[in-house]
């Protein structure tokens, strides 16, 4: 089964944060990344620009409205995700929790919509 | 067992419908957690549980009880969920792995291995470890725990909890969408993470024994069900994780508490103090059981908090009196349980317990201290016992004025209700003097 794990996290900690403490976090992900891909876990995953590069848009009533930021301003934001192949919950549970970005931030695990055969 | 008594054809079938019966109420929560296992789906096992129970009603009057109900009951259970997978428009891929599961466990000649005492234990276990799972929030946790381990209907506990029956049924219907589509695996912990899931389930089994026992609002007579509910799940987590010293803690916990209720009320329904109740009405055969259940989760190492807090329940409930109470040996359990969970509310209690365990004149300050210490930290400035016991040690020290200032600042932060109005009657008395 696969389940989605949303990472977030305070950009205004990470923008505080040294070179060096960045790059020692990339690191663990760098690491994370490898050892789940070892595991068989890994489906893929992506890090986020900021949200100051976000656009959001809506369409209404055929009006394209397009505005600048995220969809939502909250002080932790999502700045990645990875998808995983899991047993269940305990198992993705255990995976996430090893995201570097757990202990700074949180992370947030969606099950994918499966999609059967059509009924 | 009876098996297929001789005798009258109705009276043949009255025995047959009090086994149903008797069946039913001592067996549907085994089987079901059996089902849930089998079928990998709460709300199809509930259903297969209700067909099994139909097809007993129509099949045990003629047929005779059999000799295993429950062997029975799951294996009829299973087959009338393979019959309804079968004929089910939707013929998805989870329902032929659940079909192609129930025809291998069929072919395997399962219903000796299925019913073993243990096998039906460890599904027990499971449901409850996945009721009380932490990515369910609290509420349902406590709603579904309660449902399903405990077959308490959804009316019940709609108004135990002083919720719309409506609600109650949401609370549960989400907990088992959630569990269904997070696919919450039906499983005991490993025992890596076997302590904290084992406190997750204590903490929910300890809030439904609050919530029954609590003096509030509400239905006394369901509110005590509920507390007594709490110690029947107690009991068979014990039961379930038998070298479990907090869970044998929880337990001993709850009895000891328990086993005061008759005391802690008036007539008029408003609150007794320990301090005031009247001993006699106590349980002393549950308090035995507490005694006994206490010693042994304190033997656990590490002793935890629940073991700790059923020691001091222990030393109130054998002690005579107040006065005949070994408030020393409360002082030090109270330094023990801050020492595995500090929070203010344990420092709080541990000042009351100093003021009595030093006497009158030393002691009685030497609490107040204490108090007077925990209230300036800021944490226990909103919080009405705090200025309760310091009124207490003020009221008793023979500082009158500020006693009643001390009582006024606990009635601002008291709800109306039984603690109201005794604080209400403390305050008077004070002013009458």
């Amino acid at each position: 089964m696969k389940y989605v794990c949303l990472i977030y996290d305070d950009e205004q900690l990470w923008a505080r944060m040294s070179a060096a403490e960045r790059d020692g976090i990339m690191g663990e992900y760098g690491a994370f990344g490898r050892d789940v891909a070892a595991s068989g876990h890994m489906r893929g995953g992506n890090q986020l620009q900021p949200t100051s590069a976000a656009t959001t848009l809506r369409l209404r009533d055929g009006a394209l409205s397009v505005t600048d930021g995220p969809y939502a301003e909250t002080k932790e934001a999502l700045g990645g995700y990875f998808v995983i192949e899991a047993r269940d919950l305990n198992e993705a549970i255990q995976v996430a929790s090893r995201i570097p970005s757990a202990r700074i931030g949180a992370i947030e695990v969606r099950p994918v919509v499966e999609m059967g055969p059509p009924a | 067992m009876t098996g297929g008594v001789a005798g009258a054809p109705g009276a043949h079938a009255a025995v047959a419908h009090a086994a149903v019966e008797r069946v039913y109420r001592e067996e549907s929560r085994r089987v079901l957690a059996t089902l849930i296992r089998l079928l990998g789906d709460f709300d199809r096992a509930e259903e297969a549980l209700h067909d099994a129970v139909a097809a007993a009603v129509e099949r045990w009057p003629a047929e005779g009880v059999p000799a295993n109900p429950r062997a029975w009951l799951v294996s009829a259970g299973r087959f009338r969920a393979l019959d309804r997978l079968r004929r089910a428009r939707r013929w998805d891929d989870r329902a032929a792995a659940v079909a192609r599961a129930l025809e291998d466990a069929a072919a395997g000649a399962p219903d000796a291995a299925d019913d073993a005492d243990d096998v039906f234990g460890d599904d027990r276990l499971r449901l409850v470890f996945t009721c009380c799972h932490p990515a369910l929030g609290m509420d349902a946790r406590v709603a579904l725990t309660l449902r399903t381990v405990g077959g308490l209907t959804t009316e019940e506990i709609a108004r135990a909890f002083l919720v719309p029956a409506a609600t109650m049924a949401q609370r549960v219907v989400r907990a088992k969408a959630k569990i269904r589509l997070a696919r919450i695996p039906y499983e005991v912990p490993a025992a890596a993470e076997l302590p904290a899931r084992r406190d997750g389930v204590l903490a929910v089994l300890y809030l439904v024994f609050n919530e029954g026992y609590a003096a509030g609002s509400g239905d006394a007579v369901v509110r005590a069900d509920l507390s007594g509910e709490a110690i029947r799940l107690a009991r068979l987590l014990a039961e379930l994780l038998p070298n479990d010293a907090e869970a044998e803690g929880l337990l001993a916990l709850m009895l000891l508490h328990d086993a005061r209720r008759l005391a802690r009320a008036d007539a008029a329904g408003d609150l007794v103090l320990l301090e005031d109740q009247d001993r006699g009405r106590w349980d002393q055969a549950q308090i035995a059981e507490g005694v006994a259940r206490a010693e042994r989760a304190l033997a656990g190492r590490p002793v935890g908090p629940y073991a700790l807090q059923a020691a001091i329940a222990a030393v109130h409930a054998e002690a005579a009196s107040v006065e005949a109470t070994d408030w020393r040996q409360i002082v030090a359990l109270y330094d023990a349980l801050l020492g595995v969970r500090p929070s203010p509310v344990v420092a709080l209690n541990r000042a009351a317990a100093v003021a009595m365990a030093r006497g009158p004149g030393c002691g009685l300050e030497a609490g107040l201290a204490l108090v007077d210490r925990l209230l300036g930290d800021g944490a226990l400035g909103g919080y009405a016992p705090a200025h309760a016991a310091r009124a207490e040690l003020l009221r008793r020290i023979g500082r009158r004025v500020e006693a009643r200032g001390a009582y006024a600042a606990a009635l601002r932060l008291t709800e109306p209700g039984a603690q109201r109005r005794y604080l209400e009657r403390r305050l008077g008395a004070l002013g009458a003097e």
